[in-house]
């Protein structure tokens, strides 16, 4: 079975995010692959010891994304590729999809994997733009897969619970960030992950042209900030102070 | 007038709330029309024409009950290439993002989620979307027709205008090949108390409550206060709580009369989904977290000890 993973490297979400004097994001955040995306890695290297075959990881991204990639790699992926092109910088979700797409599709996989969302953008777009351009069906949000022969079964979180979906391969799945634990590299994992490929491509090789983009933004404001309040340290006294807000909010 | 799509999402043959907010808002932008599909539809239609739906375009198959995404697309595409709308909205959830990003690649748009708002400027549309961590907002503008606009829920007040729809059939063939992601079965796991969406009052937890075993403690007060409880997507990632329980972007939006942030930090993923709150207290130990600049009443200390002692104290005072 042919596994294509997903991954992104993203801010790392643990590191505090600090905003500068001109409300810029400070840009010299650690960067790390996407937490949710080490969930995906975990569920394929599972599927592939369970059914065989082979785990790839597809990432967009600048050159220093190979890093998110090696780690994936040191879990026990199999191999890499990177779509790394300036022309990608600032890419929206379409243009983001269709170069997925264009990577993924030589590869003919069964089963793609994808984040159910990023860390940083969480908008979860490109995934099913992703399914369409590859023309396989989409099962998303999962917290549970089990595949038997060519039928994938997931169960698909709900706002109050799950559904049971059913597919067949090829198909792309979703994954939500409580699917599995991902595994730690192990030393070995991590000097063998040195010597595994990681193929770097550029848009040009994949015949994609970037275009218009397809959003502008026309404008920046300031966020309607709420009023600050007062912020106390609790000196015995915090309890009697939110007794009473509560009590001018008439909650009780 | 531009020709405005919403698309009225159905769960079982049940309206969801979002596509008669989004209805408030198409309103404003143009002649509006809506498409609802499967099971209670032309029921949904009969509401969506209350809430100014000039056109309702309905079709009643069961196969967009029951198959993700793909039923809808072919739907929503074929009615697109006879109807060419300017705009279509979205609200941002699962179901609508699975169908609005299917739809999009297939006529070869982009799209905007996770908008809090959409305004209609020099011809086009804009939609004001959180940008930075949500320290601004950014007004994008969509380049390409038809618009294609994710927006979040509550982002607008849903109201009746009072009006009758027109409601038309919407041909539409599902063949097999989009019946492929079939959903088999529904599991109903969570017994709300109190929903998470309508409580006057709100008590949420993230890290800072230090592990699973902690969140009786929010269960308590949430008892006391006739609240319910929520948590961040942090704690839910984590696996120490169900994600009905998530409050955030891409979990529940609330708008509660008091929400208690107990061990949040503050990330937009968070804040989106209850900055809306009318009064916001936040319990951290750390004071330099984010959640502090934007709570009415921000406390430093230890969450364990004072959520117990809060939870003493409302029961004092309730009698």
């Amino acid at each position: 079975m042919k596994i294509v993973v997903t991954v992104k490297q993203v801010p790392d979400p643990n590191s505090v995010t600090v905003l500068e004097s001109d409300n810029t994001l400070s840009r010299d955040k650690e960067v790390v692959l996407d937490p949710g995306d080490e969930c995906g890695i975990e569920e394929g290297l599972q599927l592939k010891e369970a059914h065989g075959g082979e785990v790839i990881l597809v990432s967009m991204g600048p050159e220093r994304a190979k890093d998110a990639i090696r780690k994936g790699l040191s879990m026990g992926a199999d191999r890499g590729v990177l779509i790394s092109d300036p022309q990608l910088a600032g890419a929206d979700a379409l243009l983001t999809a269709r170069a997925l797409a264009a990577a993924i599709k030589p590869e003919s996989p069964d089963i793609v994997i994808c984040g159910t969302e990023s860390y940083d953008g969480s908008t979860g777009m490109v995934p099913p733009m992703l399914a369409e351009l590859l023309g396989v069906p989409q099962l998303t949000v999962a917290k549970k897969v089990e595949v038997d022969g060519s039928t994938i079964k997931i169960h698909r979180q709900t706002s109050d619970g799950y559904q049971v979906v059913e597919g067949a391969i090829p198909v792309l799945i979703t994954v939500t960030a409580g699917i599995a634990e991902p595994r730690y590299a192990s030393l070995k994992g991590i000097m063998a992950a040195r010597s595994k490929e990681i193929k770097q491509i550029g848009l040009g090789d994949l015949g994609i042209e970037r275009g218009e983009p397809a959003e502008t933004i026309e404008g920046l404001t300031q966020a309607e900030t709420r009023k600050a309040g007062s912020i106390i340290q609790d000196d015995g006294t915090a309890v009697d102070r939110i007794i009473q807000v509560l009590a001018e909010a008439k909650v009780i | 007038m531009a020709k405005i799509w919403v698309y009225a999402e159905l769960h079982q043959g049940k309206l969801q709330p979002t596509a008669l907010e989004l209805m408030a808002k198409a309103r404003e932008l143009g002649d509006v029309e809506a498409v609802a599909l499967g099971s209670g539809a032309k029921a949904a239609a009969a509401t969506l024409g209350k809430h100014g739906a000039k056109t309702v375009h309905v079709n009643e198959d069961k196969a967009f009950d029951d198959f993700i995404a793909e039923p809808a697309t072919d739907a929503l595409a074929a009615l697109h290439k006879a109807q060419a709308p300017d705009l279509i909205l979205f609200g941002f959830t699962s179901d609508s993002r699975d169908v609005a990003g299917r739809l999009a690649a297939r006529l070869g748009v982009g799209l905007i989620s996770n908008a809090g708002d959409v305004v209609a400027k020099n011809g086009g549309f804009e939609a004001k979307v959180p940008y930075f961590g949500g320290a601004k907002v950014a007004s994008m503008r969509a380049n390409n027709k038809p618009a294609i606009i994710l927006v979040r829920p509550k982002s607008f007040e849903a109201s009746e205008t009072g009006g009758t729809a027109e409601v038309k059939e919407l041909a539409a063939t599902i063949g097999a090949e989009s019946k492929r992601a079939h959903i088999v079965e529904r599991v109903t796991e969570a017994s709300e108390k109190v929903k998470l969406e309508d409580a006057k009052v709100v008590i949420s937890g993230g890290r800072g409550m230090g592990g699973p075993d902690n969140f009786p403690l929010l269960e308590a007060l949430a008892g006391a206060l006739g609240g319910a409880v929520g948590a961040s997507r942090a704690v839910v990632d984590a696996g120490w709580v169900p994600y009905a329980m998530q409050v955030g972007q891409t979990g529940k939006s609330v708008r509660p009369g008091v929400y208690i942030a107990v061990g949040i930090s503050g990330a937009m993923q968070h804040t989106v989904g209850m900055k809306a709150s009318k009064i916001i207290i936040a319990i951290n130990k750390d004071a330099e977290a984010p959640i502090m600049k934007m709570a009415d009443l921000g406390v430093v200390g230890d969450a364990l000890k004072i959520v117990p002692a809060l939870t003493a104290a409302v029961k004092a005072k309730k009698g």
